[in-house]
């Protein structure tokens, strides 16, 4: 038996190997460079002549001393604290509509998902026709105020462009979140609504005493990976804004690729990097206090 | 149960949401069909913007972009259908074997590996980027296929997913074939695979669709047009003034439409597939 354990674990590290190594090299290992790199003055193109030095915390001192990073810091925040209830308001919202016996349910379902599918390239570019100064959304805005509210250059105007790339990107997400609180629905206890419901409570109670809490875990969730998702925010930006107009788009993401690929600026990219981790890090944290403390409660 | 006034409601808002959400759709679809550019730019202001008439409809856009030498939308969708049958096809075998000796078999620091493999699910591939092309450019894969590939294989998530589908299988299925003499390997491949397909399926859908929409990293490690993905040539394609409309549209919906038409013959899949992406945690 001892033979054959030994010869489990051989084998089970040759199985492992092509995994491991991958991930040592193209995980771990940038992962550690980043934190490494983030003490240095090192450039993307090094000068030959100039070895990469340590520069203790000039890097930390540069970005948190940048205006640059504090705006795209708080833009990504403002991001997330916006994004995070409209899209998962919606995404319930339409959860609980789908969850209810109405016809063709299951076509609402596929079409409300279909967004996530569509390439957020494509979904800027239809946005950017949307949101044009002649575009269908000041049309609109014309006709129902009786042409008071004059045009609106929703991309170039630093009050209205992230509101705008906040507004598109949760109607592109929002129904893969409608789908994981489907599946939070679907595992309430209907016998609990049943019991509510002899109690007399109307839908409004159903919805506060037993949907809301019994969706705990899922919104817990949903606000853990869309806060995430919020610091990874790129692509609609670049593609609509460049983080403009006047950095008001800019997000620790495009900073972070500016700063680093644009700039040649490794080391204080690897410091922004450092930061983005510890959101990270500090986020899965919280998340893991909320579930535990939720486990701890119920038992 | 439910009243008639409440079911109007719901109904009603169930046409909105409906409409809000085809509505962009069908702009690019309208506007991908409508050959006079002027005509696209005068209907953008108006609800014509979501409809071409069936005498209007024309294909030129279609043909333009798919002509056009400077923007070659076939060979960028070659690109990206490389890149992810790269991914996915290494992935599943790299990632399922990994998972399988995780949950299936004895040895000596099973639980740290684990532990770390897990932990490195919350990495942000965003924040490796910079370092992760330092990295690559020592190793000489700058502008390449394959530098938008092999980082991406290894996937701790997918391990975390199989991981959990291995673990729950019953045991006495391998012990089964060890006693008629199986090594490992052929248990992972004749027991354990065919069982894991909704799995293998699962994984697969969930990287297609990170990897369809993949901008960052090709952006900065692939310069040569020759290589570059579609949502990063359609990206660039708009942002060369002035922007032709017609062939923007085009082009959008040629790159959109693999994806959608998996998307629609798989749909009950997907949307299990994101329902055990958020089984985490």
């Amino acid at each position: 038996m001892t033979i054959k354990r030994g010869g489990e674990g051989w084998s089970a590290w040759s199985i492992m190997a092509p995994a491991l190594l991958l991930i040592l090299v193209f995980i771990a290992a940038p992962f550690v460079l980043a934190i490494a790199l983030s003490f240095t003055d090192q450039r993307l193109v090094p000068n030959p002549r100039l070895a990469t030095r340590f520069v203790c915390l000039l890097n930390y001192e540069r970005i948190v001393g940048d205006n640059g990073f504090l705006q795209a810091f708080k833009n990504t925040a403002l991001f997330a604290v916006a994004v995070t209830p409209l899209q998962s308001g919606i995404a319930l919202a339409m959860a609980m509509l789908v969850n209810a016996r109405l016809p063709a349910r299951n076509v609402l379902r596929g079409v409300y998902f279909l967004p996530t599918v569509v390439p957020m390239v494509v979904v800027s570019i239809a946005w950017a026709c949307l949101f044009r100064l002649d575009g269908f959304f000041n049309q609109l805005l014309s006709f129902v105020t009786f042409g008071a509210a004059g045009p609106v250059d929703w991309l170039q105007n630093e009050s209205t462009a992230l509101p705008s790339i906040i507004a598109l990107s949760a109607w592109q997400g929002f129904g893969f979140q409608m789908v994981i609180y489907l599946a939070g629905l679907q595992s309430i206890n209907p016998e609990l609504y049943e019991a509510a419901r002899i109690e007399g409570a109307g839908r409004w109670g159903e919805f506060r005493h037993i949907t809301m809490p019994g969706l705990r875990n899922t919104h817990i969730f949903v606000l853990v990976t869309t806060t995430i998702a919020a610091f990874k925010l790129f692509t609609q930006v670049h593609v609509l804004t460049q983080g403009g107009p006047r950095g008001s788009t800019n997000t620790v993401t495009r900073y972070l690729y500016e700063i680093g690929f644009s700039r040649g600026r490794v080391g204080q990219a690897a410091a922004v990097a450092v930061v983005f981790f510890i959101v990270v890090f500090a986020v899965s944290m919280a998340q893991r206090l909320l579930l535990k403390e939720d486990r701890e409660g119920r038992s | 149960m439910k009243t008639t006034t409440e079911k109007t409601l719901l109904a009603a808002i169930a046409i909105v949401m409906l409409l809000a959400v085809l509505g962009p759709l069908w702009l690019l679809i309208a506007s991908s069909l409508k050959s006079d550019e002027n005509q696209i730019m005068l209907d953008f202001g108006s609800l014509r913007a979501f409809w071409v008439a069936l005498s209007g409809i024309s294909l030129a856009n279609y043909r333009e972009v798919i002509g056009d030498p400077h923007a070659p939308v076939l060979l960028f969708l070659r690109n990206s259908f490389a890149v992810i049958t790269g991914i996915v096809f290494f992935g599943v075998f790299v990632n399922s074997l990994c998972a399988y000796a995780l949950a299936r078999l004895k040895f000596r620091g099973r639980g740290a590996i684990l532990a770390v493999t897990v932990s490195l699910i919350i990495i942000p591939a965003e924040a490796l980027a910079v370092p992760l092309l330092l990295l690559v450019n020592r190793l000489d894969l700058l502008d390449t296929l394959t530098v938008q590939i092999i980082p991406f294989i290894a996937h701790p998530f997918s391990i975390y997913l199989f991981y959990q589908f291995f673990a729950k299988l019953p045991r006495e299925l391998d012990e089964a074939a060890l006693v008629e003499g199986a090594s490992p390997l052929q248990i992972y491949w004749k027991v354990i695979m065919p069982l894991s397909l909704p799995t293998v399926s699962t994984v697969a859908i969930l990287q297609s669709l990170e990897y369809w929409n993949s901008y960052l990293w090709p952006l900065m490690a692939t310069r040569d047009t020759g290589v570059r993905p579609v949502a990063l040539a359609l990206a660039s394609f708009f942002s060369t003034p002035p922007p032709i409309w017609g062939n923007l549209m085009a082009f959008s919906v040629i790159i959109s439409l693999p994806i959608l038409v998996i998307y629609l013959a798989f749909q009950r899949w997907f949307i299990q597939s994101v329902v055990g992406s958020a089984v985490k945690g």
